[in-house]
């Protein structure tokens, strides 16, 4: 089941060099319904990564809290799935090894949690790569084998921070439709970081729109258009005009 | 390693580097160093320039050697030191991977130990050698702690530093997944720092050595150094010269063995994209 997530006056400060406090991040406030897709745009350094590790409990507020369907988050959940700019993967592991990890740390058994693995592996274009270690893969193979690692959690939400943030741009169309492709027949709640405004339009039912640091929401915009879109579709006026409106928000902010 | 035909044909000439190792050539001239040693020697033993109890001939060495062999002599004095080095190290280095472990995860007992550990560490083992000798003994006892120390330190120090650079976004990554502590230090900890630790396993391999025959000088009644001064206060050089090539063997052995197991378990380090 999809989760809703709800972030409730959600500030983090840091330690500043003086030793006094830095306002890192917020308050935050906003909610994603269960099975939506929202992407989160700011300029970097307005504490996306922060908030991202907030709602998926790696990090505790300052003040505020996180309730993923309705509970408060204390501590990661396995319901969450999280990916990362970096595809962060073991490097003394094999493709499938790493695909399977979060299986594994569930305690399944061997033989089984590569069966499930293997089935991921055709979907993501990695079906010759099974044996292949991380150093062996181009960086657009190894954000794929992050997706697989993320997908075979089967989570309810998805924290994606920048997971194309290192892609070229060919790949990062290629590897933002295959998520998309995924997405609509799971349907895990996603929130996505993304500093590219057009990709923000094509993937999310929502955008919003974070402030300089400390990092505020000063937009929230919605993106009515039909699905499945395309990446073509960019090119068209409505789209453009979406776009428009989030870029004036920033500059904005 | 199950793989397929096309990664079969990807990967073959990495693998094929792997395999075949240092080119054949390279792999003769550091046996060409040897040989010419051997010449030199035999030269300088010929002209007797010196005493043959200073610079025995290698066919005296050689002929001893099998003397050796023969009466038993050699093995129980290698096996003897063999023993407090093994004993010696699997004792230095759990204690030193256990020690460096806790240290790295514990601020507070790091300033604790470290002025000791600084201190004992710059202290040479030689120099503190006699009073283990004096706790506990002429026997291996004493060896296989003046070996457990020699090693210890430069275990602790790379475990140390091989946990603390486990990856922070990998970190990340276990406990989002939920990971145990058990599950953090077997899935993540222990790989990450693999390569540090066997690189201090393999400084500690040569140093066990050193550590069990410094022990074995100072008072012992059998071992490779104990057959080294006793040979050399009956002028015995030749004896000398057999004990001294045991060990060197012994030593090299030891390192061979842990460079097989780091390019066994570090196998993927090979395995890097090179386009």
């Amino acid at each position: 089941m999809p989760a809703s997530i709800s972030v409730q006056g959600v500030s983090v400060e840091f330690r500043a060099p003086d030793g006094g406090p830095l306002p890192a991040l917020g308050p935050v406030t906003f909610g994603l319904d269960a099975g939506s897709l929202v992407c989160l745009v700011g300029p970097s350094g307005c504490g996306k990564s922060t908030l991202i590790r907030v709602i998926a409990g790696l990090q505790t507020p300052d003040q505020g809290k996180v309730c993923l369907d309705g509970e408060p988050v204390t501590k990661p959940s396995r319901r969450v799935g999280l990916m990362f700019q970096d595809a962060n993967l073991m490097p003394w592991r094999t493709v499938i090894d790493n695909i399977a990890l979060p299986l594994e740390l569930a305690g399944v058994p061997a033989a089984e949690r590569r069966e499930i693995a293997m089935k991921l592996l055709p979907g993501l274009g990695l079906a010759d790569f099974a044996g292949a270690y991380p150093g062996e893969l181009s960086g657009g193979m190894a954000q794929r084998a992050a997706l697989g690692r993320v997908l075979i959690q089967r989570p309810d939400a998805l924290l994606l921070d920048e997971p194309f943030g290192a892609l070229d741009a060919m790949t990062r169309e290629q590897v933002s439709s295959d998520l998309l492709a995924l997405w609509a027949q799971e349907r895990p709640t996603i929130l996505l970081v993304t500093h590219d405004i057009h990709e923000a339009v094509r993937l999310g039912d929502r955008v919003l729109v974070m402030s300089p640091r400390p990092g505020r929401i000063v937009a929230d915009i919605a993106v009515p258009l039909p699905r499945p879109r395309r990446v073509s579709d960019t090119y068209q006026a409505e789209f453009g005009a979406i776009a428009q409106a989030i870029r004036q928000a920033i500059e904005n902010s | 390693m199950q793989r397929n035909t096309i990664q079969q044909r990807f990967y073959r000439p990495l693998e094929r580097q792997i395999t075949l190792g240092r080119p054949s050539i390279r792999r003769y001239v550091g046996l060409l160093a040897l040989v010419l040693i051997l010449v030199v020697w035999q030269v300088i033993a010929s002209l007797r320039l010196y005493p043959s109890f200073i610079i025995p001939p290698p066919g005296a060495v050689l002929e001893k050697f099998i003397t050796v062999v023969q009466d038993g002599r050699l093995w129980l004095h290698t096996s003897t030191t063999l023993v407090e080095v093994l004993g010696g190290l699997a004792l230095g280095v759990s204690a030193g991977v256990v020690l460096g472990y806790i240290i790295a995860k514990n601020q507070i007992i790091e300033d604790l130990l470290s002025p000791v550990i600084v201190a004992l560490q710059s202290t040479p083992v030689v120099a503190y050698a006699p009073l283990l000798v004096i706790w506990f003994g002429s026997g291996p006892n004493s060896k296989v702690l003046t070996c457990a120390l020699t090693v210890f330190f430069p275990m602790l120090m790379n475990t140390v530093v091989g946990i603390r650079n486990t990856p922070a976004p990998l970190r990340d990554l276990m406990r989002s997944l939920g990971a145990t502590r058990a599950q953090m230090l077997t899935r993540l900890e222990i790989p990450a720092a693999l390569p540090v630790l066997l690189n201090g396993l393999k400084v500690s391999a040569t140093l066990s050595v050193i550590g069990a025959v410094v022990g074995e000088f100072i008072w012992a009644n059998a071992g490779l150094g104990f057959l080294i001064n006793l040979s050399r206060n009956q002028y015995d050089t030749p004896l000398v010269i057999v004990a001294v090539l045991t060990l060197a063997l012994m030593a090299r052995a030891l390192y061979s063995a842990v460079s097989y197991i780091e390019r066994r378990a570090l196998a993927w380090q090979q395995r890097t994209r090179r386009d």
